[in-house]
């Protein structure tokens, strides 16, 4: 019995193991499209309940997903899809916080598993491997491009508060994103949805490569 | 779990009231609801939930005396190619490569029809 005893546990211990595609498929799939849609409507971009993530793993960092799925923050200040989200305010239109639903909580074990399986989502020809190139953008001549020069302040957060909500705030983009995500979203938005809210401004190569290093070098959270 | 989906089911119940069918056109209707609120505004006044932020402010769509002064062949423009095309602010994006010209001439008359205005 006692040599049966070890095998038991392993056995045991199996099956207490998340399984990470099949808490996707369960919890996750509801609301996210985990496959690339086979119909890409407006309709369809009005109705989704949440990010699409057949690319995930072309799109995020292990460590942060890791993160996120045991302790969600709002990275999307006004949700998704943010028109869902608007309510009249004193000096025009406000984020109406109490229609946005928090995303659920998963524990550690069941975190990682779903993120290991959410990276192994992967689309092909959607993001560049190696475009961007790493090079040092300063702080200050990139916050000048984000801001005045290229309007992504518009719709983008580079710091809390400075910016615009319709968008995904960026300030955590250096730990949440891989850079050649950001470059290939930035340069082709319409490649992931083709009816997305984020207009493809038709920027030039070094644009793309100061914006993505810009975003990819700022301290999550810090002030500019 | 069912909190979050029954959040999410809430704002999709609310979907036909943020696209309605006055307009005499509902697809530049519903290219507007999708593109231009995130800083013109629900009520098309220039006060987007993006507009608190931003440098400029975004053109209020419903002021018929401003609106009028600029002509269509503008307002195309200003949609297709961005505001420094008409020499305004960069804020004001390039859309021309999520819309095509039809929808942006559709735009166009959504606006007259906002604005209540002629060219």
């Amino acid at each position: 019995m006692r040599q049966f005893l070890p095998v038991l546990l392993l056995v045991s211990s199996a099956a207490l193991a998340a399984d990470g595609p099949q808490v996707l498929q369960q919890q996750c799939a509801e609301c996210h499209a985990l496959k690339a849609p086979t119909e890409t409507t407006l309709d369809r971009l009005w109705s989704r309940r949440g990010p699409d993530l057949h690319y995930a793993g072309d799109k995020f960092q292990r460590e942060w997903l890791v993160g996120w799925l045991e302790a969600p923050t709002r990275i999307r200040p006004a949700g998704e899809f943010y028109r869902h989200h608007v309510k009249d305010g004193p000096e025009g239109d406000v984020v109406d916080e109490a229609s946005l639903p928090a995303h659920p909580k998963l524990d550690h074990e069941t975190a990682e598993a779903v993120a290991d399986a959410l990276l192994g989502l992967h689309a092909k020809g959607l993001v560049e491997s190696g475009a961007y190139k790493g090079a040092t953008v300063s702080s200050t001549m990139g916050a000048m491009f984000f801001g005045k020069l290229r309007g992504c302040a518009a719709c983008h957060q580079d710091a809390p508060g400075k910016g615009g909500l319709s968008g995904p705030e960026l300030y955590t983009a250096n730990s949440r994103l891989n850079a050649d995500y950001v470059y290939s979203y930035i340069k082709k938005p319409q490649a992931f949805d083709p009816h997305v809210w984020m207009p493809d401004a038709g920027l030039g190569e070094s644009d793309l490569q100061r914006l993505t290093g810009y975003l990819m070098q700022l301290k999550s959270g810090a002030k500019q | 779990m069912n909190q979050y989906i029954a959040h999410c089911v809430l704002a999709l119940c609310l979907l036909p009231l943020a696209a309605t069918a006055s307009s005499a056109y509902p697809q530049a209707e519903r290219n507007y609801d999708t593109y231009c609120v995130q800083c013109h505004g629900v009520h098309r006044d220039g006060k987007g939930i993006n507009a608190a932020q931003m440098s400029v402010q975004p053109r209020d769509h419903t002021d018929s005396k401003a609106m009028t002064d600029v002509p269509d062949e503008e307002m195309f423009k200003a949609i297709k190619e961005g505001g420094l095309a008409v020499n305004k602010s960069i804020l004001m994006p390039v859309w021309g490569k999520v819309l095509g010209d039809e929808e942006i001439h559709e735009l166009v008359a959504y606006l007259r029809e906002i604005c209540k205005c002629g060219k």
